[in-house]
């Protein structure tokens, strides 16, 4: 079973057997608007917290998301390519933006759980 | 998003419960997108019909026996040659030759005048405008009203329903058809539409009466922003500046070939040297290839990597359905069909010049 993590930055993640699922919030593109293309990141390419990892564009601004902890990605989510819209309407779903694999999962803990997040946006 | 010193429009209450997204802009607190988004925002007015609250904009009404010479003096512009109910782009220029702002001026009597500036200058423009008249046996009254923008090839149509009929008003032409009101057939979208400076009080009723019609929506800066690049028309701030002058900014259309060469209006000078030598850069349309957008920023480069010019207004055009942006390129480099490079962080996207505008203009004319 996955479990789901949240960053302040408005990114979730759903890590299992090692492998984060990384996307951003329904809170986080509500905020960015119609977006009308994904920067996604080649496989293989390692990531420190905090390195931008997608930049995300939507019709007025373009935004960076960053990577919510260390690790390598092993997928970006091709099909955004040519359906950006997929972050709107299934932000936290069909929308995810890459697969990485975890370098350190002690950096997990110091991410919130749903409820935290839920209390951090208000 | 806004600061606390921002200005917020006297509509501000029917944005918020309109669900409006606010944003800081040129000192106000303006509706960025509502609740339907940016880009069916831009699609609805394209299609029907959009309303602006564009009352950060200012209008200006001047008057008395020496309007006309007082604006050919601020204008590139021949005044008196206006008919009574025509409007015309033109500019404050500074003696550089530089574009201090564009505005609509649009006559309204034989000795009075509708200037209509952005709201970023207003300030500087009232106290430019104000100095001048010194010289000037002509008056500068800065007017408090709301001004709304109906855009869309159903605008007419949406206005007649709230039982304003536009009739014969033709494009770029303004009139008062009520007292304190100066409505003008222009807008800054490219679409047919109409600009309505009125009273609060009116505008309330106007603005409740048009949102009973289903063809009518309130539409955000965000497509505002959107439509009017797609149109091809410049940002003051962005596309036009104190740096540039309309002949680098291709707007010499907006200035009567007669006084090009004996005009008395600020900056004449210089403008006729620029004119005279060519301008060393071109505004121009561009056209990323693929999806991604190119910003304002982004610098240009030529085949050879040699700089060739910079983005200054750049997005996507959800009309044209792919990236738009306009910029500066050397002279030389600004023949549609050109191809350049721009750089986004770091990665070379090809861009191409492209006419202007993205999207056909659909003024009515006649």
């Amino acid at each position: 079973m996955a479990k789901i993590y949240f960053t302040s930055d408005h990114e979730w993640l759903s890590v299992e057997g090692g492998i984060a699922t990384v996307g951003i919030t329904d809170y986080a593109q509500e905020q960015l608007g119609d977006l009308v293309f994904v920067e996604l990141p080649e496989a293989g390419r390692k990531l420190a917290k905090g390195e931008t990892a997608v930049v995300v564009e939507s019709v007025k601004a373009a935004s960076d998301v960053y990577a919510p902890v260390d690790g390598e990605i092993t997928e970006s989510n091709g099909t955004l390519s040519s359906d950006p819209s997929l972050v709107n309407s299934a932000a936290t779903g069909a929308g995810w933006l890459w697969k990485m694999k975890l370098a350190d999962d002690s950096q997990l803990a110091s991410l919130m759980d749903e409820a935290a997040y839920k209390a951090h946006i208000g | 998003m806004t600061g606390d010193n921002d200005k917020h429009l006297p509509l501000e209450d029917i944005h918020a419960a309109a669900g409006a997204r606010f944003g800081a802009f040129a000192g106000w607190s303006m509706p960025l997108t509502y609740p339907a988004g940016v880009m069916k925002e831009h699609l609805h007015t394209r299609e029907h019909v959009g309303l602006f609250d564009i009352s950060h904009m200012k209008l200006f009404e001047v008057s008395g026996p020496q309007a006309v010479t007082l604006l050919n003096r601020a204008c590139p512009l021949d005044a008196g040659a206006l008919e009574i109910s025509q409007s015309k782009l033109s500019f404050f220029l500074n003696e550089a030759g530089g574009v201090l702002d564009d505005l609509i001026v649009t006559r309204l009597g034989e000795e009075r005048f509708m200037v209509v500036a952005n709201a970023g200058n207003a300030v500087a423009d009232e106290k430019h405008l104000r100095a001048l008249a010194t010289d000037f046996d002509a008056e500068v009254e800065p007017l408090d009203r709301v001004f709304l923008a109906i855009q869309g090839p159903e605008a007419w149509a949406a206005l007649s329903r709230a039982g304003l009929e536009t009739g014969s008003l033709l494009f770029m032409h303004g009139i008062e058809p009520r007292k304190n009101w100066f409505m003008s057939r222009s807008g800054y979208t490219g679409e047919d539409g109409f600009e309505i400076g009125l009273p609060e009080a009116d505008a309330r009723d106007l603005a409740t009466k048009l949102l009973e019609d289903e063809r009518v929506l309130w539409i955000g800066l965000a497509a505002r922003d959107s439509l009017r690049l797609e149109a091809g028309l410049c940002l003051h701030g962005q596309d036009i500046t104190p740096e540039t002058d309309p002949a680098a900014a291709a707007l010499m259309w907006a200035i009567p070939k007669e006084i090009r060469a004996s005009g008395t209006f600020i900056g004449a000078d210089a403008l006729r040297m620029v004119v005279e030598r060519g301008p060393a850069q071109k505004r121009v349309g561009l056209k990323p290839e693929g999806r991604q957008p190119v910003r304002a920023g982004a610098a240009l480069f030529d085949a050879d990597g040699n700089p060739a010019g910079h983005v200054t207004s750049g997005g996507f055009g959800p009309s044209a359905g792919h990236p738009v942006a306009m910029g500066y390129v050397a002279t030389p480099l600004a023949k549609p069909g050109t191809r350049l490079f721009a750089d986004v962080r770091g990665t070379k996207i090809p861009i191409d010049i492209n006419p202007l505008p993205f999207t056909p203009h659909r003024y009515r004319k006649g």
